[in-house]
């Protein structure tokens, strides 16, 4: 199978949910039926930041149950593509859909988790009181939270295992029980398709395990999830799908046709040299210049294997 | 001294709420410059044969949403936009002032306060001031808090947090207005930080913090105008003083956070595994 190349539009030959292939050239006209409707779908989106292009026509399609990793170097637009999914930023041209519903609508299917460093750890509010705020969509302004948005945070706690840590300032939280607080407040509301910026910079091996294996089980519960992450093994090991994202869709596939030396010399503007060691990619790169895709050096073939 | 002790009692009620959400936005000098700047205005008013209360609020609120403004549109850091708004209103109530025959002892007045001289009416004004601003804060607390804590969730939940974001400058412009009495123009930044700052020695969480710069606020104020009465002191620098010693000794001796037990302190945890 060929990873999919951003000159010709999406058309993933979703391997998980079979023939949802055909509607390449033709909007989604009439609701598709639930259960093929894609818990995400982007159609040549487009987004601008300061008369600059950010993103550059991205199609893609993740099916429910599904975990995407979106890899690329700092600068690329991950964060930019998670932001725009969940309505921040707006699409400047081309489409997206959660769950078949428009952005506009789409907010309450959408749990965010923002990176760890945007948030300021020495705020006076304990993991309870951030697990609360998740729910705060529910309820509009001047209306207070009831005792089913209390039940609904705690039970979010208790998803990710801190539960006995909900009095606790956010301040005295180890980093991955901070990464766990943000993942509760994006559970609290019971969203469908899960964005994940970043969650696992920053931790150790450990942890990182710990938190992934925590992405499985909420896999398991049926939620779709998206996640940015600088971590190859991550996408190869937990990840159903890859997306390969330097301002355009470099590729998108499964991490097995993704994840080769062309695609991510590409994606990172850099030679990679891929080890593949029990099943895990490692990349490793010649030289440290960082200075985004050069055109001539992108190549036509792509070694899938 | 009856009309001394409630103003000032409203004041620092609505300081201590407001500065709760200032001193963790790292918006004090906010309040200072509004404050400041504020001095047009009523200097304005005090032209105009007006009253400069209301002259003062007139000029406090469009001066801190302008802040705000100019911070945002000219990406500019608040600090240099703090200070445009800071200078030019006090150069330009100065100015105005000096206009006026015998203003050197009208501006100490405006300058330090004259809580003794206040009138029912102006008692009956800050009251009104603290009580619109409280149920303003109550209404609006969870969205105050979330947007303070985390503006980028918060928008993503649909709270309008551009108007959070405008609504905070103007809660510290009528704030810093209905202090402007007790402590003057100059001490107001005292009223609307320490007894937060002390309070996030004394409590941990949001609404306690709350709670305890209420009650700060309120003893370093009857303490304050008692000291300044019996010891024929100025009320506002004196009630300043006496926050800024109830400040000292939380530092010294919080229970959770005094620098005298810091050795039984948890150790911070910073980057660790998950536990």
């Amino acid at each position: 199978m060929q990873p999919v190349k951003p000159s010709h539009r999406t058309d993933p030959e979703d391997t998980h949910s079979g023939p949802n292939g055909h509607n390449h050239a033709q909007r989604v006209v009439d609701k598709p039926t639930p259960a093929l409707t894609p818990a995400l779908a982007i159609d040549g989106l487009w987004v601008r930041y300061n008369d600059h292009p950010a993103l550059e026509d991205i199609s893609l399609q993740v099916s429910k149950g599904d975990i995407l990793g979106i890899i690329g170097p700092n600068g690329a637009g991950k964060s930019t593509l998670l932001k725009t999914i969940l309505g921040l930023i707006p699409a400047w041209r081309g489409q997206i859909r959660v769950l078949g519903e428009p952005v506009a609508t789409s907010r309450r299917l959408v749990g965010y988790m923002p990176q760890v460093e945007q948030v300021d750890w020495d705020f006076p509010v304990t993991a309870g009181d951030v697990a609360l705020m998740g729910r705060y969509a529910r309820r509009g302004l001047l209306r207070r939270t009831t005792g089913e948005d209390r039940e609904a945070a705690a039970a979010a706690l208790d998803r990710v295992g801190i539960l006995d840590l909900r009095n606790r300032l956010i301040g005295e939280l180890s980093g991955g029980q901070r990464r766990r607080v943000l993942l509760a407040r994006a559970l609290a509301n019971q969203p469908e398709l899960l964005l994940l910026d970043e969650p696992m910079a920053g931790l150790d091996a450990t942890a990182q395990h710990q938190f992934l294996d925590i992405i499985d089980g909420l896999r398991s519960d049926g939620a779709t999830v998206v996640l940015s992450t600088h971590d190859l093994s991550c996408v190869s090991q937990r990840c159903d799908k890859a997306a390969c994202l330097n301002r355009r869709l470099v590729a998108f596939g499964t991490p097995g046709e993704v994840l080769n030396e062309d695609i991510l010399g590409e994606t990172f503007g850099t030679h990679l040299l891929l080890v593949h060691l029990d099943g895990q990619a490692y990349a490793y790169q010649h030289h440290s210049h960082d200075s985004g895709p050069d055109p001539s050096s992108v190549s036509g073939q792509s070694g899938g294997k | 001294m009856q009309r001394a002790f409630l103003a000032a009692g409203f004041a620092s009620v609505v300081c201590a709420l407001v500065g709760t959400f200032v001193v963790l936005k790292g918006l004090a000098f906010m309040g200072d410059a509004v404050a400041h700047s504020s001095l047009a205005g009523m200097s304005v008013a005090y032209f105009l044969g007006g009253n400069i209360f209301w002259g003062a609020l007139g000029w406090a609120v469009p001066a801190s949403l302008l802040i705000t403004f100019i911070s945002r549109k000219a990406n500019l850091r608040l600090d240099a936009s703090i200070g445009i708004i800071f200078a030019s209103g006090f150069a330009l109530g100065i100015i105005l002032m000096s206009r006026v025959t015998g203003y050197a002892a009208d501006l100490f007045g405006l300058l330090f306060g004259n809580i003794l001289g206040i009138s029912w009416a102006e008692v009956a004004l800050i009251g009104g001031i603290a009580a619109a601003v409280s149920l303003v804060i109550a209404a609006f607390y969870k969205e105050l808090l979330f947007t303070s804590y985390d503006a980028t969730m918060s928008a993503a939940s649909g709270i309008p947090v551009r108007l959070m974001q405008y609504l905070l400058p103007v809660l510290v412009g009528v704030t810093t207005v209905a202090s402007l009495k007790a402590v003057g123009i100059v001490l107001v930044l005292a009223l609307l930080v320490t007894p937060s700052a002390t309070a996030m020695l004394l409590a941990r969480r949001m609404p306690s913090i709350m709670a305890y710069s209420v009650a700060v606020g309120l003893i370093a104020t009857v303490l304050g105008l008692y000291l300044s009465f019996y010891a024929d002191l100025p009320s506002g620098p004196s009630i300043v003083l006496v926050a800024t010693g109830l400040f000292l000794l939380a530092l010294l001796f919080s229970p959770i956070k005094g620098i005298l037990w810091r050795r039984n302190a948890l150790p911070s945890p910073s980057q660790e595994p998950a536990g």
